[in-house]
């Protein structure tokens, strides 16, 4: 097997240039005697750096502005006094600059001596040793001596030494903070350059670092006077550890191993934002995750989960071997592979033998590749003969697909996330993009800094409704599951007002439907006014927030699982796309209706056909033409009838007609909608393969258990928010001995298909051949260009970056008439309250991967939002063990009271299984899709003093389901 | 008098009668410090509420100011210069003493509460080094019999 090594290309040429690229006319001057043209606006230090001349730096970086604080940088240039910083000194044309000379090598010699002079000079023990720009810049300058010593008897002031040599402690010596869970900061080692502060501010946009005190007494400053690293506002993105050139802010796990010796480009497994990383390592130990400056999607910047949350990976609850068992009453026996799948192909044969071929059916799981992906549909529809795949795209963006096909023609999301940089006015709704989110909410907020304006839609006060130098001009807290009726409410008064864009429509839309589409939302009945006491938002706000939007410069919207999880979901999807139209922001950058997908390749399982309904690129199975050519590649019969969508399955398992399921890569026991149903389907089938890094909560009531491997441990691509497929590498061996992709391979050739993949580059030219919008996409392709975003072909070979340019991809695009229809969860006197669900920065999911990392010091069990009036009626207390109820079950929890939530309005989190907040939901879900009504259920809170029945069986149920029986000698 | 601890509502006031000004934070935290003699903890959240900072910010400007307190100061503040001119003048030696009279250490307060002894670094009077201020007043050419005459006063 050919393992891929990254060539060397302009991509992967990771110097630090000093100071941001800019974008401007071009400027010619002279460095060291070289010609150099730049951008104007271009640094000094910058020019030089692409003419190859590196000018000693400290204080800058080129993910920084320029600051000017270390005076390393001095240079001097013709006709200009004294020796000007590089750094902050922009290029002007036929400028003459000089970065070396004997008046510049003596100011930086003495500039480094002064640095040197209240710096420990342990570099042989520091964690930074072999990766401290101080060090590097010590022998650029050719530091030689530090003549600023203590004299006899006396002491010199200094930040680094505890005691000083008679022993008594310096005042100016401060511990470590070890606060933080994966990175320490060492105030002995700070030379007060200000970068992590700048990363703070301007890459990670929270403000949570600052200088405090001034001259000597200057040091770095985590939060308020009393705070820590972990008590203050710091969330922990890891920007600052990042950006410091010493050992001061330092990840854990360099101090503990040491520097890496190799690094590997690959894609974070957590969120859509589909970050590129540097996993660096040592041998085949992973030190530690950097954001790769060169990803698109992230531009160097990553959060929490994707730089510190990979302990998972190598956490003891791994399982490694294969497990079966005969009924899920037993305990697991550990077996070989083989006997393993040999097990799992019989018992799903033998089903199909007695209960007809439609009687399995398999769940791809968003977290694994797009090659994965593939082979599993491919499993289900070549090797079991029935469309019974689905995934759980069906439970968060199913809407966004059958939203997006029917108004532009494509299911995607229209922009890159650069798009960002250039928009006026963004409109978030239903998403919480600094918890959801983290990379693009800190581009978002930066661009907010900058000046565009914000209209969050979302019934809670999420964070971008108000922090460090983000203020919504708008935040319209809407009743939950009345999003479409606010969002027609915005077009009624764009429509009503003449606030739309005529000339867009006529051009780019379909006339007539307009026409019928303006009559419906011009009706009073869907004016703010009228939809006021159904929405709880006050129409005077929605007023204005229209009006911003459609009057404001390009409009952008971005929206999460708020939208889609709702019986209205697709409905509310299709009112953004017309929201679009109506105001002609699409087609260029810093427009367009972004989705914010949940997980890493949740674009990619749909775009792999993992839809019962649908075959590889959203080709409907019923075509004879694209089953023929499926038959061409695949060699079997493809059935034209749709197979099981997942409630379906379950429903069927009740029944008796579904027996046997293989579910890679998903938790759907908890994460979807009624547990109690769930597990009821689970329970009733003969053969459940659960394909997993973990005994997962599904695992409970599985037969066979095939451990899966994580993304570190596979090569492949993700797809992610913005279209954009990004490569996964290969950087360590799998520690269960097989990739996915080869495991499903196993599964389906012991099931007697005759599959050689030999590498998942094999399987993606497949996809690039049945699959038009990724016909240009190849390995080959990716090393080159890094990624791309489908559709690459003929027409796109370098990738769409956005969408809908010339036209949409249906040829007019399409308004529909969104009529509200009220959701059938209804509060009453029993259950008065409504609940909606979300997610926290630290955790991600199910939690699986990361309540297996440290980041549970942050979020350690899932708690209720309540909002004060709610919880004094009740008498609730904070902290207090309370009692969540819906009309599907029940569970405890602790309440957390906060006026973030409405009156009337509770909110809580999924990460924990022994809360299982989806036993609270319901089995109501959208009209069109089937996507689960996560965000709207009818509950009563009350006063409680420990864990429900429920828990206290279901904790009995998965401590008897998750014995291992030890291994037979 | 000063209120001997402040009010959320006049906190709130001094607040709100600044938040409109270009660059308000200064100006915010002068107001406070002037109303109760030091800028209270249980202002900083409505100040980072107010002005949309983070409290890392808000700590950041308050500690580069060594004049802001951030408790009360005893009811007279005497600041001795440390500075070159000063020093050389006899100023540390007279520091010194005063500290070892009072039994304080630099931003001490007697335990009366009557005197606080801070160090500055120059007032602008190097002409008449070694110099001081006492409250609101600079002395130049302090001495310690100078000195010792306006401690008595103060009731130290």
């Amino acid at each position: 097997m050919k393992d891929f090594i990254i060539p060397p290309m302009d991509w992967k040429d990771e110097r630090d240039m000093g100071t941001p690229a800019k974008v401007g006319a071009p400027v010619t001057l002279s460095i060291d005697g070289f010609d150099v043209t730049v951008p104007e606006g271009t640094s000094v230090m910058r020019a030089a750096a692409e003419a190859g001349i590196q000018v000693p730096k400290l204080c800058a970086t080129d993910s920084l502005d320029a600051f000017g604080s270390c005076r390393l940088c001095v240079v001097e240039i013709e006709g200009r006094r004294g020796t000007p910083a590089s750094c902050t000194t922009p290029v002007a044309p036929g400028m003459v600059v000089r970065t070396q000379s004997d008046s510049v090598r003596k100011i930086r010699k003495g500039v480094m001596e002064l640095y040197i002079s209240d710096h420990p000079l342990d570099c042989l023990t520091c964690s930074a040793n072999g990766d401290c720009e101080l060090q590097d810049m010590a022998g650029a300058v050719g530091l030689r001596d530090v003549r600023y010593t203590a004299p006899d008897g006396g002491g010199l002031a200094n930040h680094f030494a505890a005691r000083n040599t008679s022993g008594e402690a310096n005042p100016e010596w401060r511990p470590k903070d070890d606060s933080n869970p994966y990175f320490s900061y060492d105030a002995s080692k700070c030379i007060v350059c200000n970068r992590c502060v700048r990363a703070c501010e301007e890459v990670q946009g929270t403000f949570a670092l600052t200088i405090e005190g001034r001259g000597f007494d200057s040091r770095v400053s985590f939060g308020a006077k009393t705070d820590d690293a972990l008590a203050s506002d710091c969330v922990s993105c890891g920007a600052c550890v990042q950006a410091c050139p010493t050992a001061t802010l330092q990840e854990k796990s360099v101090i503990e191993m040491g520097t890496p010796d190799r690094a590997v480009v690959t894609t974070c497994a957590y969120c859509g934002v589909g970050c590129s990383f540097k996993a660096e390592m040592q041998g085949d130990q992973l030190v530690r995750m950097v954001p790769y400056k060169h990803g698109k999607a992230n531009r160097g910047h990553s959060c929490v989960k994707g730089r510190f949350a990979y302990g998972y990976a190598s956490h003891k609850d791994r399982i490694l071997n294969p497990m079966i068992r005969d009924r899920i009453s037993d305990p697991w026996r550990e077996v070989s592979w083989d006997e393993a799948l040999g097990f799992a192909a019989k018992k799903m044969r033998g089903i199909q033998a007695e209960y007809g071929q439609k009687s399995i059916g398999v769940i791809t799981s968003s977290r694994c590749t797009n090659e994965e992906t593939y082979l599993v549909q491919k499993l289900a529809r070549a090797v079991f003969g029935n469309n019974n795949t689905d995934t759980c795209a069906r439970v968060c963006h199913s809407p966004t697909g059958y939203g997006l096909g029917q108004t532009f023609g494509t299911s995607a999301g229209t922009q890159d996330f650069d798009s960002v940089e250039h928009t006026d006015v963004v409109i978030v709704i239903g998403a919480n993009p600094t918890d959801g989110h983290p990379v693009f909410a800190s581009r978002l907020k930066k661009r907010l800094r900058a000046g565009a304006k914000l209209i969050v839609i979302d019934p809670r006060r999420i964070d971008l409704v108000k922090s460090a130098h983000v203020k919504a001009a708008h935040h319209l807290p809407l009743r939950p599951g009345t999003n479409v009726a606010v969002v027609t409410a915005l077009a009624h008064v764009i429509v009503t007002e003449g606030l739309m864009d005529e000339a867009f429509i006529r051009e780019r839309c379909d006339w007539d439907e307009f026409q019928d589409y303006a009559a419906f939302v011009s009706d009073p009945r869907h004016s703010p006014e009228a939809n006021e006491l159904l929405t709880g938002v006050p129409s005077a706000e929605l007023r204005e927030a229209a009006r911003l939007f459609a009057t404001g410069g390009n409009g952008a919207i971005y929206y999460g699982l708020g939208v889609t999880e709702h019986s209205q979901g697709s409905t509310t999807v299709m009112s953004i796309a017309n929201l679009a139209m109506l105001t002609g922001n699409l087609g260029r950058p810093g427009v367009g209706v972004n989705p914010l997908r949940g997980q890493n390749n949740v674009q990619g399982a749909c775009d792999m056909g993992s839809f019962p309904h649908e075959l590889p690129g959203y080709r409907h199975v019923k075509n004879d033409d694209v089953r023929d050519l499926f038959k061409s590649v695949w060699g079997v019969e493809i059935d034209s009838e749709p197979g099981l969508r997942i409630p379906n399955m379950l429903d069927a398992a009740v029944d008796g007609t579904f027996k046997g399921l293989y579910c890679q890569g998903e938790d759907i026991l908890q994460s979807d909608p009624d547990t109690k149903h769930v597990a009821a389907g689970l329970a009733a089938m003969e053969c459940v393969i659960v394909h997993d890094l973990f005994l997962n909560e599904t695992a409970n009531y599985a037969h066979v258990f095939l451990p899966g491997s994580t993304f570190l441990e596979k090569d492949g691509t993700f797809t992610n928010a913005e279209r954009r497929i990004n490569r996964v590498r290969e950087v360590m061996k799998p520690r269960n001995g097989y990739a996915d992709w080869e495991i499903t391979q196993k599964l389906a050739n012991a099931m007697g298909a005759n599959w050689s993949y030999m590498h998942p580059s094999q399987i993606m030219d497949e996809i690039a051949l049945t699959t038009p919008s990724f016909a240009g996409v190849s390995y080959t392709v990716l090393e080159e260009k890094g990624s791309v975003q489908w559709p690459c072909n003929e027409a796109h070979p370098d990738g769409t970056p956005l969408m809908h340019v010339d036209g949409f991809v249906r040829g007019k695009g399409r308004f529909i008439v969104t009529e509200y229809v009220a959701t059938d969860e209804k509060t009453g006197p029993r259950f008065p309250l409504l609940l909606t669900t979300g997610r926290i920065l630290s955790q991600y999911n199910v939690g699986a991967q990361t309540r297996r990392t440290e980041n549970v010091v942050w979020h350690e069990a899932d708690l209720l939002e309540i909002h004060p009036h709610d919880a004094e009626n009740r008498g609730i207390n904070e902290g207090d063990y309370i009692k969540l109820a819906s009309r599907s079950g029940e569970t405890s929890l602790r309440a957390k009271i906060t006026d973030r939530v409405s009156p009337g309005v509770v909110y809580t989190t999924f990460h924990h299984p022994d809360t299982q907040a989806n036993v609270i939901t319901t089995d109501y879900s959208d009209w069109a899709t089937n996507c689960p009504e996560y965000k709207v259920t009818a509950v009563q809170v009350s006063p409680s003093n420990g864990p429900s029945e429920w828990q206290e069986d279901y904790a009995a149920q998965a401590a008897q389901a998750r014995r291992i029986l030890p291994a037979a000698e | 008098m000063r209120p001997a601890t402040p009010s959320s509502d006049d906190i709130t006031a001094i607040i709100a009668a600044h938040s409109g000004l270009e660059g308000p934070l200064l100006p915010m935290l002068h107001a406070l410090q002037d109303a109760f003699g030091f800028v209270p903890q249980t202002a900083h959240a409505p100040i980072c509420d107010a002005l949309n900072i983070s409290k890392a910010e808000l700590h950041g400007v308050i500690s580069f100011y060594h004049d802001f307190r951030d408790a009360p100061a005893g009811r007279h503040v005497v600041k001795i210069c440390r500075a070159e001119a000063c020093q050389a003048m006899g100023g540390a030696a007279l520091a010194e003493s005063v500290l070892a009279k009072l039994g304080l250490d630099w931003h001490g307060t007697t335990r009366n509460g009557a005197i606080t002894i801070e160090p500055v670094y120059c007032l602008g009077l190097c002409a008449c080094a070694p110099a001081a201020m006492v409250d609101d007043r600079v002395v130049g050419r302090v001495d310690a019999a100078k000195l010792d005459k306006f401690l008595a006063e103060a009731g130290a």
